[in-house]
């Protein structure tokens, strides 16, 4: 190489090592006493959100809030990796309702109560019941504070059934929406009956199939912890759920996600899902095919009162943060009235992030714009029971999962067995049975934790 | 060279006669015309993907997958940020200085390394060369917990250097044994002959020998830059906001509630193409420096 | 014509008469060179490795801080007997053996095509080697979304068009889990292949060939006892590069199935015990588990079948 070339090679790493230096502990994306470390999902909720901080939070606090955004798989992980060691990178981060009473008995989040009651503007009895309940831990404490909450309805293509002259009754139960997926196939070309999720994981699959399994009067354990994964009622349940979706279900359904879904149901190649609550806003956006033509009703029964599933992504702050009183800013402005009424004025009603304040249920303006589904919607909410989904007892509260640290793992093995089942690579027996031996791998270690405090 | 002989199969235009040519261009043509279908089924998927991402979100999803939508830009202009979301520079500034950095760290490392074991080797030089391939079997995810505990102790989660320092170490063993066979293949009455004429050591592997290999080390050096610029799993685990790289922000693109192909194909395609430009740019150096043999 | 000089390897052995001392400084000046990234490796891979070893003992899930202590050889014998290992075991071979042989032999095979000279060679060159310089996990979302999906991914688009609407639209994904996921890698990784491959075509000894041809052999008797010994340690060098890689892959398993319908492989399994069961202790005896089988077969086809350790680089 030619002197001058070295020297340009020189210069280029010289240059190149001090943008670097830049990036040492400040730099792009800035660290500083008022600035906030976010992890988030990437819902089309919260990316909404990081669109409307600078503007609207960070002008009026002074508070920068960094943001870093991932699929949902990859930010759990990178959630539980984070708080479990209390690497203090993140201030707030979004979990669930699954997590936080979790993440609270480990003393990874802090409590908020202080930081509700130092702020009446926030109007923490505005937040529905049910929310509140589930955010709240073993001690009493209110650990999370919902940014958007669901539960589960059934979406139905009412003008396709009207055609047929079918009609969806007010409370259906899973046989007459099985009798009406059959009835349904082939209404208009290529349009099969339902769509249900098929896709691996504990939050995907499971979600509904779940809910359908408390509905048939099975559950993962019984309250003294013997797992009840191959009891006749579960395996009804998930036979029920397989053959339906196997005979009128969607294409493609072991990989179908709530995305799939919702694609399939705005471009009519289904005329009925059963999924989450917040998927009504999509369908009733203004650019969807299908807008005004889908009907709500509640999630379909069998031995309960109401089978919808509860979940809320909610905020939380990290218990080795420092900067807690920033993150209760950003918390206190993204979870208020006042966000829910920018996003309505600024981005349209149908995607304020709901279901958590009766308020949003009462103000005109979002009523009208969500009028199909905005009643459904907090009936479904508020019907929820996450302490006795069942027809029985349970040891741990959840309506669509089982609230203890071992169920991710658990339910995304089994969902992994059931998806194979949709398949038809395994039948529901093998499924399940595989299955049963999984969860009694965890049921043991609960049972001998029981009996270690007795 | 007779006039019956059939001209050797190479890139050079050889002295051929009458009878052969035809044949011979024959068969290569049809050699060409397969290397071509064959290269445009390799290639489509990418033109399917730069396609895709100047369609609109619906149009990217419809069935069957319409090919002649109308263009936009959407996709693109909602990856660099216009509808209020992140920005893609930092990303991107990120992963550009870990990569040329890790990059040239590696080279510093590995060419004296790879001196050692093929010029001037040392005793052991087979076990060493076995340790650095060996360096290359823990699965990398489960080194992570104990990287990321280092880093957390040490202050440096969420730093461009620990990135870099994870990716030389990444990089080192594969440059070490490209750089060996590279440097193997100088033949040994070249430094001897410069040593006779009174070169020096260091002198003659200065301009003898690293003019020799130096398309062996721009191809190892190509190879370590993609290599660091794709990486994702260490990135995602170690950064956060402000040492993100790009294979990380592009991952946030793909939602589980919505429609995102054509975001995610404009992202792909952008994060993709420092990488692609390097290499297309340096493909030859790539080839050349691969088959160092030919010099001979 | 041969590739290297062959030489003693040991380097004393050339003066025997000298003073130690002298081959000491001697010894040390050839491992100067060759301290700096060594020790720079030892740093950075051993002492995380320790830490997994020393995790591999304990017993600690990261939900259960209260629990954590030493296991013993518990972690082991866990991962050791649980199907999960061997089924993940059993699919790290499938999808390394298959991806490595298949995307050799069409590497070998466009290496051919592309060693001739047709108009617009330089392009076809281009064309192929675009698929490596994809980023991985961009090439897996494209591969799952645009391309694997039945519904509007190009692949069922392409058997629409060319066999009309009754055409047959596989599931890809869900009928051929594995399989989707190797032709997404063996995509990504023929062009790497091609390129050493090619290396070693423009650098076999013409003079040789011209020599066969010249004595009227054929054109596959030269491939066969010429070019191909010749392209041998180019083989080698391709497969244990890509070996090392696809063994370790984790972004397209992850991306394009996430695991499930059986394509979850061991670097997929670990992650899953790491991160969604924070099972810190199994996963770390299985990364263990991973590294000593792993320098076993190394060991084996390094030390006695392959050339590339034998090729005498030494002066």
């Amino acid at each position: 190489m030619t002197r001058s070339g070295m020297r340009a090679l020189l210069l280029a790493l010289v240059l190149v090592t001090s943008t670097a230096c830049a990036g040492w502990g400040g730099g792009v994306g800035a660290g500083g006493p008022n600035s906030i470390n976010v992890l988030m999902v990437n819902n089309p909720q919260m990316v909404d959100l990081q669109r409307l901080t600078a503007e609207h939070f960070t002008k009026q606090t002074g508070i920068t809030v960094n943001f870093t955004v991932l699929p949902e798989n990859d930010v759990r992980d990178k959630i539980s990796q984070e708080f479990s060691s209390q690497a203090g990178q993140y201030d707030v981060a979004t979990v669930s309702n699954f997590e936080v009473p979790i993440y609270a008995r480990s003393r990874w989040i802090a409590p908020l109560d202080d930081f509700i009651a130092a702020d009446p503007g926030f109007d923490q009895a505005d937040i529905l019941g049910p929310m509140t309940a589930s955010l709240t831990a073993a001690d009493g404490k209110i650990y999370g504070e919902p940014f958007y909450g669901e539960s589960s309805f059934l979406m139905y293509r009412a003008d396709v059934l009207a055609e047929k002259g079918l009609t969806m009754p007010a409370k259906p139960t899973w046989d007459e929406v099985a009798r009406l997926a059959a009835q349904l196939d082939g209404a208009r070309p290529g349009m099969k009956g339902i769509c249900l999720r098929g896709q691996p994981g504990w939050g995907q699959v499971f979600a509904p199939l779940t809910t359908v399994v408390n509905t048939f009067g099975g559950t993962w354990f019984t309250a003294d912890w013997r797992a009840q994964v191959n009891a006749p009622e579960f395996t009804e349940a998930v036979q029920f759920y397989v053959d339906l979706v196997r005979t009128h279900g969607e294409i493609g359904a072991p990989q179908a996600g709530f995305t799939e879904c919702l694609n399939n149901m705005i471009q009519g190649n289904v005329a009925m899902w059963y999924d989450a609550t917040s998927a009504a806003g999509s369908l009733e956006a203004a650019d969807s095919p299908v807008r005004g033509k889908i009907g709500y009703s509640p999630a379909p029964v069998k031995l309960t009162e109401s089978s919808g599933w509860l979940y809320a992504w909610s905020w939380a702050i990290q218990n080795a943060s420092t900067k807690k009183d920033h993150a209760w800013k950003f918390i206190s402005w993204a979870s208020s009235k006042e966000y829910e009424r920018l996003v309505g004025e600024r981005l349209g009603w149908s995607k304020v992030p709901a279901g958590k304040r009766a308020s949003t249920y009462e103000n005109p303006d979002y009523l009208a714009e969500s009028a199909a589904f905005a009643a459904p919607t907090k009936a479904a909410i508020e019907s929820a029971d996450p302490r006795n989904p069942g027809v029985q007892p349970r040891p741990a509260l959840g309506i669509q999962f089982v609230d203890i640290p071992e169920f991710p793992d658990l339910g995304t093995q089994v969902s992994l067995q059931i998806s194979s089942a949709i398949a038809g690579q395994v039948t529901v027996e093998q499924a399940l049975d595989r299955g049963q031996q999984l969860a009694e791998d965890v049921a043991e270690r609960y049972r001998s934790r029981l009996e270690g405090n007795a | 060279m007779t006039a019956t002989a059939d001209a050797p199969p190479t890139v050079t235009a050889p002295a051929e006669t009458a009878p052969a040519p035809r044949r011979r261009r024959r068969t290569n043509a049809a050699i060409g015309l397969v290397a071509w279908m064959v290269g445009l089924i390799f290639v489509a998927p990418v033109i399917w993907m730069l396609l895709t991402s100047f369609h609109s979100e619906p149009d990217a999803a419809t069935n069957p997958p319409s090919v002649f939508a109308p263009l936009t830009v959407e996709g693109y202009a909602n990856f660099f940020g216009a509808d209020g979301g992140a920005t893609p520079w930092p990303p991107l500034l990120n992963s550009l200085t870990a990569s040329i950095v890790s990059t040239a760290f590696v080279l510093v490392l590995a060419v004296p390394a790879a001196y050692a074991l093929s010029i001037r080797p040392v005793e052991k030089w087979r076990d060493v060369l076995f340790f650095f391939l060996s360096t290359k079997m823990l699965p990398v995810v489960a080194g992570l917990l104990p990287v990321y505990l280092i880093a957390q102790g040490l202050g440096v989660l969420d730093n461009i250097w620990l990135l870099i320092v994870v990716y030389t170490s990444m990089n080192l063993p594969i440059a070490v044994w490209m750089m060996r066979s590279f440097l193997a293949e100088v033949p040994g009455e070249v430094l001897e002959a410069a040593a006779l004429d009174g070169c020096s050591l260091t002198r003659s592997l200065r301009t003898i020998v690293i003019p020799m290999v130096l398309p062996g080390i721009a191809a190892t050096a190509l190879i370590c830059f993609i290599f660091s610029w794709n990486e994702l799993l260490f990135a995602r685990v170690l950064t956060g906001t402000v040492a993100q790289t790009a294979p990380v922000f592009l991952i946030g693109f793909v939602t589980s509630q919505g429609l995102f192909l054509a975001k995610v194909c404009a992202a792909a395609v952008v994060v993709s193409l420092p990488v692609l430009i390097a290499g297309f740019a340096a493909q030859d150096k790539l080839v050349q420096g691969l088959s160092l043999g030919a010099i001979k | 014509m041969s590739t290297t000089v062959e030489k003693p390897a040991s380097p004393a052995a050339v003066r025997p008469n000298e003073p130690s001392t002298l081959k000491k400084a001697g010894a040390w000046a050839r491992r100067a060179p060759l301290l700096p990234a060594l020790i720079f490796m030892i740093v950075v891979t051993q002492l995380p490795f320790v830490g997994t070893l020393i995790i591999s003992f304990m017993n600690w899930n990261a939900y259960y801080p209260d629990e954590r202590g030493f296991a013993g050889f518990d972690n082991f014998v866990r991962v050791l007997t649980d199907v999960n290992t061997r089924d993940a075991i059993i699919t790290t071979i499938i999808l390394t053996a298959s991806v490595v042989l298949v995307s050799l032999f069409l590497g070998v095979v466009i290496a051919l095509l592309l060693d001739r000279a047709f108009l617009g060679r330089g392009i076809v060159r281009t064309m192929m080697i675009t698929p490596f310089l994809i980023v991985p996990v961009a090439a897996a979302l494209l591969w799952k979304h645009a391309l694997f999906n039945p519904e509007y991914g190009l692949l069922n688009g392409v058997l629409t068009g060319l066999f009309g609407e009754n055409a047959p639209q596989p599931d890809w994904l869900t009928n051929a889990p594995l399989l989707s996921v190797i032709i997404a890698l063996v995509w990504q990784w023929t062009p790497f292949m091609m390129l050493i491959i090619l290396a070693g075509l423009q650098s076999k000894p013409l003079d040789v060939i011209e020599a066969a041809q010249i004595d009227g052999c054929s054109n596959w008797q030269i491939f066969r006892h010429m070019t191909f010994p010749h392209l041998r340690q180019y083989l080698e060098l391709g497969g244990l590069l890509g070996s090392i890689y696809i063994v370790q892959n984790f972004d397209a398993v992850f991306t394009i199935t996430s695991g499930s319908l059986g394509t979850a492989n061991l670097p997929y399994t670990i992650y899953q015990t790491f991160f969604q069961a924070q099972d810190y202790g199994r996963a770390s005896a299985a990364g263990v588990v991973v590294v000593i089988g792993t320098i076993i077969i190394a060991t084996f086809a390094l030390r006695s079948v392959s050339s590339l350790f034998k090729q005498e680089g030494s002066r």
